[in-house]
C-alpha cells in the first residue's frame, strides 16, 4: 500500500467520521466543530485529488467565511434553540429517526449501486484525456492554467456569479435589518 | 492508485450522512449543515472528474463556482433563520406553520 492510498483513507476516514459525528452529536456547538473537521478533511481529499486551488478555496471560504457565519447565527439565536437541540432523542437508530434512516440508507445502497456498476474509470471521454495526455499531473501547477481560463473561457459565468454574491449579500443585509414598529 | 470509484464511494456516503442530519434534525441550523454536507460531496465527484481535463479545467472550475454559490445561499439562509428566530422564539422546523402574522 503506497503512502497516498494511506493518506486517502486516514482522509477519508476523518471525513466520514466526523461527519458521522454531526449526525449523532447532542451538543449543537460541538456538532458545529465536527463539521469544521470534516471540511478540513474535504480539503485534504480536494489535495489527493490534485485539486490544491480548490482546496485552498475551501479553507478559506468554508472554513473562514461559512463555519463563522453558523456559529454567529447560533449564538444570535438564543436559549431555546440549544434546549430544543438538546431535547430530541440523539440516538442512532431511535424510533423517531427510523424515516430518516430508511430514506438516507436505501438511498446510500442505490448510490453504492450505481457506482459500482457504472466501472467510471473506462468511460470514454476519460479513456480519450488518458490517450490524448490531459490528465493533471503530480508536478503540474495547475493555478496558473486555473487564471487563465477564468479570464478566458469562463468569463462569462465568472462574471454572472459576481453579480450574483452582489445581489445575495445586499439580500441578506436587508433580510436582517431591524424591522421598524410600523410594520 | 486511488481511482475515480473511490472518490465516489466516499462522496456517496457524505451525501447520505448529509440527506440523514436533513431529516432527522429539529434545528435549523443542523438542517443548514447537513445541506452544506451534501453540497461538499457534490463538489467532491466535479473535483475528482476534473483531474481527467487539464487544458479547460473544467471540473475544478465548476467546483469554485459551487462553492461561492454555497457560501451565498448560507448568507441568505443564516439571514431569514434569523428573522424566524425573531418572529417565533424558535428555529425548529416542525413548530414554524405560518409564512406572515
Amino acid at each position: 500500500m503506497s503512502l497516498i492510498q494511506v493518506l486517502f483513507y486516514l482522509m477519508s476516514f476523518v471525513t466520514l467520521g466526523s461527519a458521522v459525528l454531526v449526525a449523532v452529536g447532542k451538543n449543537l456547538v460541538r456538532s458545529i466543530f465536527m463539521f469544521f473537521i470534516t471540511l478540513f478533511g474535504l480539503a485534504g481529499l480536494y489535495v489527493l485529488a490534485l485539486a490544491d486551488f480548490v482546496a485552498v478555496t475551501q479553507i478559506v471560504i468554508y472554513v473562514g467565511g461559512i463555519l463563522v457565519l453558523i456559529l454567529f447565527a447560533f449564538m444570535l439565536s438564543g436559549k431555546e434553540s440549544l434546549e430544543a437541540a438538546g431535547k430530541q432523542t440523539n440516538r442512532f437508530i431511535s424510533l423517531g429517526n427510523v424515516p430518516a434512516f430508511l430514506l438516507s440508507g436505501l438511498f446510500l445502497v442505490v448510490l453504492l449501486n450505481v457506482v459500482l456498476k457504472v466501472d467510471v474509470n473506462n468511460l470514454p471521454w476519460v479513456k480519450t484525456a488518458i490517450h490524448a495526455h490531459n490528465v493533471i499531473g503530480v508536478n503540474d501547477t495547475g493555478i496558473n492554467n486555473i487564471g487563465i481560463n477564468l479570464m478566458t473561457r469562463y468569463l462569462l459565468p465568472f462574471e454572472a456569479i459576481s453579480v450574483l454574491l452582489m445581489i445575495a449579500l445586499v439580500g441578506a443585509a436587508h433580510l436582517s435589518r431591524k424591522e421598524d414598529s410600523r410594520v | 492508485m486511488i481511482t475515480l470509484n473511490d472518490f465516489m464511494l466516499v462522496s456517496a456516503m457524505l451525501f447520505c450522512l448529509g440527506l440523514f442530519i436533513i431529516v432527522s434534525k429539529k434545528n435549523a441550523i443542523q438542517i443548514l449543515i447537513g445541506i452544506e454536507l451534501m453540497l461538499n460531496a457534490a463538489i467532491l465527484n466535479l473535483v475528482a472528474f476534473g483531474k481527467y481535463d487539464r487544458i479547460n479545467n473544467s471540473g475544478q472550475m465548476f467546483a469554485l463556482f459551487a462553492i461561492v454559490l454555497a457560501a451565498a445561499t448560507t448568507a441568505v439562509a443564516l439571514a431569514i433563520i434569523l428573522n424566524v428566530y425573531r418572529r417565533y422564539k424558535t428555529i425548529n422546523p416542525d413548530k414554524i406553520n405560518q409564512l406572515k402574522d
